[in-house]
């Protein structure tokens, strides 16, 4: 990916936030936010995203940092999974003695 | 019932406790009055946020000890005050914050430089410094409200205490710029912080019944958390000055009549208001 080479460097980089709910389950994307550093990010993700007892647990992950697939891609990457319902476990019907599995 | 003066301001029959708590909670109230100026104005969205989360702590924290203080009040004098009564009808001798919170943050003037980002960072990191030792004298408390108090404020000072700190790091081993701009904030606050340390017959009264500590016995623990941000912020600690502030006596610096006269007008315009 290209970016223009002067336009954003005067401006603190962009952070992805993860939050955890509560204990037990799994960090969530809530959104983003631009932050000098990892230190100061994790400090206003909790300002920013949990000031209403949102979470339990924040991380946060510099966005240039993630790989995405490319838009462009998305006929060839999931629309082939469209007509293959064999593909979950309902589509398969169970003995009578394994009903209550 | 408190007796009324002129303007519907109310009168305060002084204790020692009463003064004790009063002089916490104003402290809070108008820290919280200050950083709320912010609002909407924050250098980033997200710090706007941030400053506008230490505000309402802060105005909680407030909102607790005003209503402890009106019980203590209402205890010795009979009468229902109520915290809003305390913080919109009481006149400017009765209010009993540091002098250093009065101070324009924001905004400055010309009897009054600052209005830096750097002044707010460094006054939230030596306020949260001193509460947080505050809350934890508090924790042992013989006043069992006043230990409730603590134990929630004492985590909310460890917060601001740890931002505000990283932000006087930053600045201060920051840009040249930076540098300069958070040393003249440091020279505007520091003759301010010696009234955190003074002592009088409140602060003696408090800490020979169990009440609270006195305040002269925080500048220890203050001092080596001040240092332990000062040093990786380049930052000398100023020498001590003869200048003591006296908000904690009811007599205030010039700019405390106009932040009533904001905090205070509607409920004087409409007495009883609600919405």
């Amino acid at each position: 990916m290209t970016m223009p080479s002067t336009s954003t460097q005067a401006e603190w980089p962009l952070w992805e936030v993860f939050v955890r709910p509560k204990a037990g389950l799994d960090h969530k994307h809530c959104g983003s936010l631009h932050a000098a550093d990892a230190a100061l990010a994790v400090q206003l993700a909790r300002d920013v995203y949990t000031r209403r007892q949102e979470g339990v647990s924040v991380w946060v992950v510099r966005s240039s940092d993630i790989t995405a697939s490319d838009p462009g891609d998305k006929a060839m990457y999931f629309d082939p999974m469209a007509d293959k319902v064999y593909r979950h476990p309902t589509f398969y019907e169970l003995p009578a003695a394994l009903d209550h599995m | 019932m408190a007796a009324a003066l002129a303007g519907g301001s109310i009168a305060l029959e002084l204790t020692h406790p009463l003064r004790y708590v009063l002089r916490l909670a104003d402290t809070a109230l108008i820290h919280a009055q200050r950083l709320a100026e912010w609002c909407g104005h924050g250098p980033v969205l997200e710090e706007d946020i941030a400053l506008t989360n230490m505000a309402l702590d802060l105005l909680g924290q407030a909102r607790a000890l005003l209503t402890h203080a009106a019980h203590l009040h209402n205890g010795v004098q009979g009468g229902g005050l109520d915290e809003d009564q305390l913080a919109y009808l009481r006149n400017e001798a009765d209010f009993f914050n540091l002098t250093l919170v009065e101070q324009p943050l924001r905004k400055s003037s010309a009897h009054a430089p600052g209005g830096d980002f750097a002044d707010t960072v460094l006054r939230n990191f030596l306020l949260a410094t001193w509460f947080k030792a505050v809350w934890m004298g508090l924790s042992s408390s013989t006043d069992v409200e006043l230990r409730g108090i603590a134990a929630k404020a004492v985590k909310e000072a460890r917060y601001h205490q740890q931002h505000a700190g990283d932000w006087v790091v930053r600045l201060g081993d920051g840009t040249p710029e930076s540098a300069r701009r958070l040393q003249a904030a440091l020279a505007r606050a520091w003759p301010y912080t010696a009234e955190m340390f003074a002592g009088d017959a409140v602060d003696e009264a408090a800490s020979s019944t169990g009440l609270g500590p006195a305040r002269a016995s925080l500048r220890g623990a203050w001092l080596s958390e001040v240092q332990e941000v000062f040093a990786p912020a380049l930052l000398p600690v100023p020498a001590d000055t003869p200048f003591l502030s006296t908000g904690t006596q009811g007599r205030h610096s010039e700019h405390m009549g106009f932040i009533l006269a904001e905090l205070q007008s509607l409920q004087r315009q409409f007495p009883g208001g609600r919405w």
